[in-house]
């Protein structure tokens, strides 16, 4: 018998204290970027990328992009936070849960936050008609795997730092050229060999992919299978590191 | 009172890397009673709480907490535990009620019994018309006494206070202490650290001290005073700089001597008697103070007056 789903309670409780002010952000951000991208530089791209138009074609790489900073966002500042400033890690693990529940609950609001942000994204970017096909439902399970793919190690990294200035340095060297290169503006082919090969190594490209298939109605350019199962080994071994690394500063 | 100890730990050890905070000691803690672990920081006051808490796994020897083994039923011990850490981690985002009821459900208690007692242990440590409000603007006082709540909301049999009263003014101190005197009426074992010795006092009725991750002394606080201390205690002030010279022309008065940098303490049976002697001789110190001895002379003679940081 787990623990897990008061943990993950207890997230949502907090979650209902503040979600006004990030629910601006869910939704005015995808709506400005329909406006500014599809009018603005969609205006540009007449031909249009792989026979559909520039902006039908880019949204998905936006919807798995923004999964991505959902998860990384939740997974940094509150994880630090939770063990060095509220210290609310410790007042659980005084409670009857295991490491396990904790961190096992704390990822399940991740994965609940990142989908809630798919789905607002989604709903907008129907309204403009960039939907192909219902497969488009199928981008929130993707997004869940994406974002549990990048918040498992993000969780271990948040863990071990010693001050919160390194998670600033992970945006700006690991997120920021990762939402770049991931084939979400351009297709990765366009990419030099090596940068290519670092787009395929991170988890960002795997999740653009796969809802870019869905929301287009296309098969991947890459494999069902192979896609799913890159994204599930992120998962799991970040999954591993910061089971690792909470117990290191849980039960000392 | 039970024959089995609620608490019962042989040559307990606790070692990070090289260095061994808690230096195999042997403690035993009955059901009701209040206990306490006094000692300088760093005397391995908390790693020893934190190994009853069950969050830290023992190096060494034996600990058994409530007839069951930390290292293997942390989960089910902790459920019969309360907790009150030295340093909050109360939810600030939350209210001061949702405080207690989320904690509440990390013990399985359900929604409306989490609410019940919730409502209950406001009005228990007087934060009840505070209920709705959120934590952030809690004065210290409050936050500890929400804290010490949150503690007992799973009605443990054990609750746990590393230095319950530490940074707080004095009204709130007084507040604090009433309230744990209270549950301590109601039957609750407590196990306390504290340098505070005017805190162990009150409320304990049995202290160990520890210094260097080792038990130097235990008792009750009287026959801790009457063991290492003499019953009163003369406090001689001098107009000089060197009071040392004034050490020698009160020789033979009292059991003990002790040259501060500001005063020379008497540690005697009779204060009075002490005091009239010392005009007797025409010594003609600036202040003299007879006090009763307290704890405090005890733990400055067991663990010294050095200041550990």
């Amino acid at each position: 018998m787990t623990a897990a789903p008061y943990v993950f309670e207890y997230h949502l409780i907090n979650y209902r204290r503040t979600w006004r002010s990030s629910a601006l952000s869910t939704f005015v951000l995808p709506l400005l970027t329909m406006l500014g991208f599809g009018v603005g530089v969609g205006a540009y791209v007449t031909g249009g990328v792989a026979g559909v138009p520039y902006l039908d074609w880019m949204v998905p790489g936006l919807i798995a992009s923004t999964a991505v900073q959902t998860a990384m966002g939740e997974s940094t500042w509150p994880v630090f936070s939770y063990f060095k400033w509220l210290r609310s890690y410790y007042a659980q693990v005084a409670a009857p849960l295991r490491v396990g529940d904790i961190l096992g609950g704390h990822l399940a609001f991740v994965v609940f936050r990142t989908v809630v942000g798919g789905a607002a994204f989604l709903l907008i970017a129907a309204f403009f008609g960039t939907m192909h096909s219902w497969w488009a439902l199928a981008a929130l399970p993707v997004a869940a795997l994406c974002g549990l793919a990048v918040a498992t190690p993000t969780f271990a990294y948040a863990a071990r730092i010693p001050s919160d200035s390194y998670l600033a340095i992970l945006f700006r060297a690991g997120v920021l050229p990762m939402s770049l290169f991931s084939g979400v503006f351009f297709p990765v082919e366009l990419l030099p060999g090596p940068l290519r090969a670092v787009a395929y190594a991170l988890p960002l490209w795997h999740g653009v992919d796969l809802t870019r298939a869905a929301t287009l109605g296309v098969p991947p350019d890459w494999s069902l299978t192979g896609h799913v199962a890159y994204l599930v080994l992120w998962a799991a071994g970040g999954a591993v590191l910061a089971a690792r690394q909470f117990a290191r500063r849980l039960v000392v | 009172m039970s024959a089995d100890p609620l608490i019962h730990a042989r040559g307990l050890v606790k070692r990070f890397g090289d260095f061994t905070a808690v230096d195999g000691i042997d403690v035993d803690v009955t059901r009701g009673e209040a206990f306490g672990f006094l000692g300088p920081n760093g005397a391995g006051k908390s790693s020893t709480m934190r190994m009853i808490s069950c969050v830290s796994p023992p190096t060494g020897g034996v600990l058994s907490i409530l007839g069951m083994d930390p290292r293997r039923d942390g989960p089910r011990i902790r459920a019969r535990l309360g907790v009150c850490p030295q340093l909050d981690n109360l939810d600030i985002e939350l209210t001061v009620r949702e405080n207690l009821t989320t904690y509440a459900r990390f013990f399985g208690i359900a929604r409306a019994e989490a609410r019940r007692r919730a409502d209950e242990l406001l009005r228990f440590v007087q934060l009840a018309e505070r209920a709705n409000s959120k934590v952030d603007p809690l004065s210290g006082g409050m936050k500890r006494r929400l804290t010490i709540a949150r503690a007992l909301v799973n009605e443990p049999e054990v609750v746990l206070l590393d230095e319950p009263t530490t940074g707080l003014d004095p009204q709130a101190r007084h507040l604090v202490w009433e309230r744990l005197f209270r549950l301590r009426q109601q039957g609750v074992t407590l196990v306390l650290t504290t340098h505070y010795m005017d805190e162990a006092e009150q409320l304990c009725d049995r202290l160990v001290v520890m210094d260097g991750g080792r038990i130097v002394a235990e008792g009750s606080p009287r026959a801790l005073i009457e063991r290492y201390s003499t019953r009163e205690v003369v406090e001689l002030r001098f107009t000089t700089d060197d009071q040392a010279a004034y050490a020698d022309k009160l020789a033979g008065l009292g059991e003990r001597l002790e040259v501060l940098p500001d005063r020379i303490l008497l540690y005697v049976g009779d204060g009075d008697g002490a005091a009239a002697e010392v005009q007797r001789r025409a010594l003609h110190p600036a202040s003299v103070l007879v006090r009763r001895s307290s704890l405090e002379d005890v733990f400055l003679h067991l663990t010294g007056r050095t200041l550990v940081d």
